[in-house]
């Protein structure tokens, strides 16, 4: 197929605009430099009155907020979730992978829970405490100049706490915690385990006059209308394009295929599908910056053949698409007595929980190697598609008649409205190179790129650490006088599936050695100095953490090093 | 062209070219295109498309959707607070079988079996019968213990349909008590909420929290990461 050139060369392409490349952006045309940004989905704008869905009520969804074309729900701000039309992915053997993907301008940073979490000091050298995995080739010191440039940035609330592996920042104030939340941190604390504010990424107060401070309406999943959480559209690529001055080129509807070479192997910019008219077209560029997602990177450089790259760019070590891993979770759920016949009131609060849980205790003296936090979900929350299923199940746990109707629906449902728990333990894995991804041979997806596959299994490490989540929260309910509604049994201990905790890191990991990784330590391509990876694949080691913070932090030290490199020329 | 124009081309463009609306006389499609700008709420132009093909779809017959409305009425009887047909709850019921097709099957083979009953028992179809014989046949399936047989398959889905229906729709929501979904300012559990549940804020913990006074003040920090404004 004839491929659609176009004479001007941008100083920089960036591949995907969540994230890391929304950062990328930023950092880039802040420093003079020409950008294209790609994005394969529309352009989206939370504040823009035609896609806003935050402050939707559920009557404003004929179905009433059921997720039947977003697995979240109606007004979850992706678009696109574990399947999209038209762009399959395949599975080796009793593989179970679930891969998540936004296609919109902001990508997955439009619905994240924003937690945002810094790997600590231990997080980077994992293999030096417990013999697995590897280390990272930088350490906390590296990157903790960057965390607290995008603390101060993006704005982070949380609370100062001095704990060693969990390091502080430059924080807004948290916000006071909800009934069920202190419920938690009742029985919580009664099993030993540490309670503190939850560090997100909603701005409790003014950090900058182009973004409005949070009045809690608890939409953040929706992403926010006044920009008072961290999305990348909002929170980067708008603010790049103000001050750009026409040196950024925001490409939406736009799938990128291969990075292109020169005929001496040398990249030179990248090819896409402009999916208005299905044609190819080429943007020319010094350096291409990928951040398209973990998995999706990975794919863009396994089909990036050439000649001088026969494995796909970047890949003569084999390592593309290696060590791909997930955070691990299970979860449960709790009916708590003591907030059954709740007075009503205005707990919607920040986009998600107020309190949580950091990894409280000592690896060394338990059957398992990394650790895991505790998320909780609870409180008078507005009832959409699905409130008052079984209405009144929770009546056989005091023996009560449970089915019926009539008078007695209004009654029992403002009984147990908001008398319920949600836990969620997320955790660490240890990376393995038997778990990746790689080209399927045989299937293309709708605009002829070919897709991945996937090969993954959990380990006894993650098995074993599900258990111990399952036990802690069993713990914590039975202090606080409550019951589980559905147990994990089995020999996973309902771990979930790869993929599903939506953290897939590792495909395009970092290290000295070009034998064994696949970027250095700036995410540069050991094999091509002018092709980084900016999204979640350089991860060595995916924390008890959520990536998005380090994902920032990584890609705000990159974008710094291009700028230099490129003032050196030696890219 | 800006995209509320754009939004509003697809769906007038499908209006004219009648493709979607084949067979619909003008008032109904006077009726359809209200309902889709009744339903205002952030779709993408597929989304837009496939709820403009699913409001122009009928799936129950008006005698099935005036049973429907009887039985609701029992499962939520009306109040002060709320009735059936102010929460919509018929018109939920017939989007949501649309939207979810494996809703069909059990919904109208119940409604059949209803029918069925209410002839046999009483002579009459389910809504020409008495509110106690309504309600002996709901009886017979509205107590489901462990196994359900497939008419209480039925009622248990008509009655979660039913309740979920009620409590989100504007006056449910109202009866329920939820007060969120608007601007506000948190500033902890009310202090009476607090007190009957034997909670407290700790004294150590409360300097952690946001001072709401403050909360336009622009945030900066020392060095350490003190804030100080």
């Amino acid at each position: 197929m004839e491929i659609i050139k176009n004479d001007k060369t941008y100083d920089v392409v960036i591949v995907g605009s969540g994230a890391g490349g929304g950062m990328a952006t930023k950092i880039l045309t802040d420093n003079g430099l020409t950008v294209a940004l790609m994005e394969a989905g529309p352009f989206f704008d939370p504040a823009n009155p035609d896609q806003q869905l935050h402050l939707k009520w559920p009557y404003e969804s004929p179905r009433r907020g059921r997720g039947s074309t977003r697995a979240f729900g109606d007004y979850h701000a992706s678009y696109g979730d574990w399947s999209l039309d038209g762009e399959p992915y395949k599975m080796k053997e009793d593989t179970k992978f679930s891969w998540w993907r936004s296609r919109m301008l902001g990508g997955r940073t439009n619905h994240w829970g924003r937690i945002s979490l810094r790997f600590g000091p231990n997080d980077f050298k994992r293999k030096s405490i417990d013999g697995l995995g590897d280390d990272w080739p930088i350490g906390y010191d590296d990157l903790k100049p960057y965390y607290d440039k995008v603390d101060k940035y993006i704005g982070v609330s949380g609370s100062k706490e001095n704990i060693y592996n969990e390091p502080d920042g430059f924080f807004l104030p948290p916000a006071k915690p909800r009934l069920h939340e202190l419920y938690y941190k009742k029985g919580a604390e009664k099993a030993g385990v540490k309670v503190m504010p939850s560090r997100l990424s909603i701005v409790t107060k003014r950090i900058n006059n182009e973004r409005g401070v949070c009045y809690y309406c608890g939409n953040c999943g929706r992403s926010c209308g006044v920009y008072a959480d961290f999305s990348a559209s909002s929170c980067l690529v708008f603010p790049a394009q103000r001050n750009a001055q026409g040196r950024l080129d925001l490409y939406v509807n736009s799938m990128v295929r291969e990075v292109a070479v020169d005929k001496n192997g040398k990249p030179n910019g990248i090819i896409y599908i402009n999916k208005e008219d299905n044609k190819e077209y080429r943007i020319n560029a010094k350096v291409v910056v990928l951040a398209a997602s973990a998995c999706e990177s990975a794919r863009i450089l396994l089909n990036s053949k050439s000649t001088y790259h026969e494995n796909g760019l970047g890949n003569s070590s084999n390592m593309v698409g290696k060590y791909l891993h997930d955070s691990t979770g299970a979860d449960r759920m709790a009916f708590i007595p003591d907030l059954m016949n709740r007075k009503t009131y205005n707990e919607d609060g920040l986009g998600n929980m107020h309190l949580y849980s950091p990894w409280w205790l000592d690896n060394k003296k338990l059957d398992f190697p990394r650790g895991y936090h505790i998320e909780i979900a609870g409180g008078l929350g507005a009832p959409m598609y699905g409130f008052g299923f079984d209405y009144n199940s929770l009546n056989k746990f005091f023996g009560l008649e449970v089915g019926g109707y009539g008078d007695r629906v209004r009654e029992e449902v403002k009984k147990y409205y908001g008398s319920t728990i949600y836990f969620a333990g997320r955790g660490e894995s240890v990376p393995n190179v038997n778990n990746y991804c790689e080209i399927d041979p045989d299937t293309k997806d709708k605009y002829g790129i070919p897709v991945l596959r996937f090969n993954y299994k959990w380990s006894d490490y993650e098995r074993k650490q599900a258990k111990h989540m399952n036990e802690t929260f069993e713990k914590i309910v039975h202090n606080i006088g409550g019951h589980m509604l559905w147990d994990n049994e089995g020999p996973n201990y309902g771990l979930k599936n790869p993929g599903e905790i939506i953290h897939e890191v590792g495909t395009t990991r970092m290290g000295s050695d070009p034998k064994t990784s696949v970027v250095n330590e700036f995410e540069q391509l050991h094999d091509a100095k002018n092709v980084f990876v900016v999204d979640g694949g350089p991860f060595v080691s995916q924390a008890d953490k959520n990536p998005t913070w380090t994902i920032l932090a990584l890609s705000w030290r990159t974008s710094e090093y291009i700028v230099q490199e490129l003032k050196k020329q030696n890219i | 062209m800006n995209r509320r124009d754009s939004i509003k081309t697809i769906v007038i463009g499908s209006l004219a070219s009648g493709l979607v609306l084949e067979g619909c006389l003008p008032k109904e499609k006077e009726a359809i295109y209200k309902n889709i700008w009744k339903y205002k709420y952030g779709r993408t132009p597929e989304e837009l498309q496939r709820d403009l093909e699913l409001l122009n779809q009928v799936f129950f017959s008006k005698e099935e959707m005036n049973t429907i409305r009887v039985m609701a009425n029992l499962i939520v009887p009306p109040t002060a607070e709320g009735t059936i047909e102010q929460a919509e709850v018929p018109e939920f019921i017939e989007f949501i079988v649309k939207d979810a097709p494996s809703y069909q099957e059990v919904l109208r083979e119940g409604l059949q079996w209803m029918d069925a009953t209410a002839t046999e028992k009483f002579g009459n179809a389910f809504v020409n019968c008495s509110e106690t014989e309504r309600k002996s046949i709901l009886d017979q399936v509205a107590f489901a213990n462990g196994e359900k047989t497939k008419e209480e398959a039925f009622f248990a889905t008509m009655r979660n349909l039913v309740i979920t229906g009620y409590f989100s729709s504007e006056v449910g929501i109202n009866d329920l008590g939820y007060k969120g979904n608007q601007p506000n300012i948190w500033d902890g559990v009310p202090g009476d909420v607090l007190e009957a549940h034997g909670m407290s804020y700790d004294k150590d913990w409360e300097a952690k929290f946001i001072d709401q006074s403050k909360r336009n003040d622009l945030a900066e920090w020392d060095e350490e990461g003190n804030l100080i404004t």
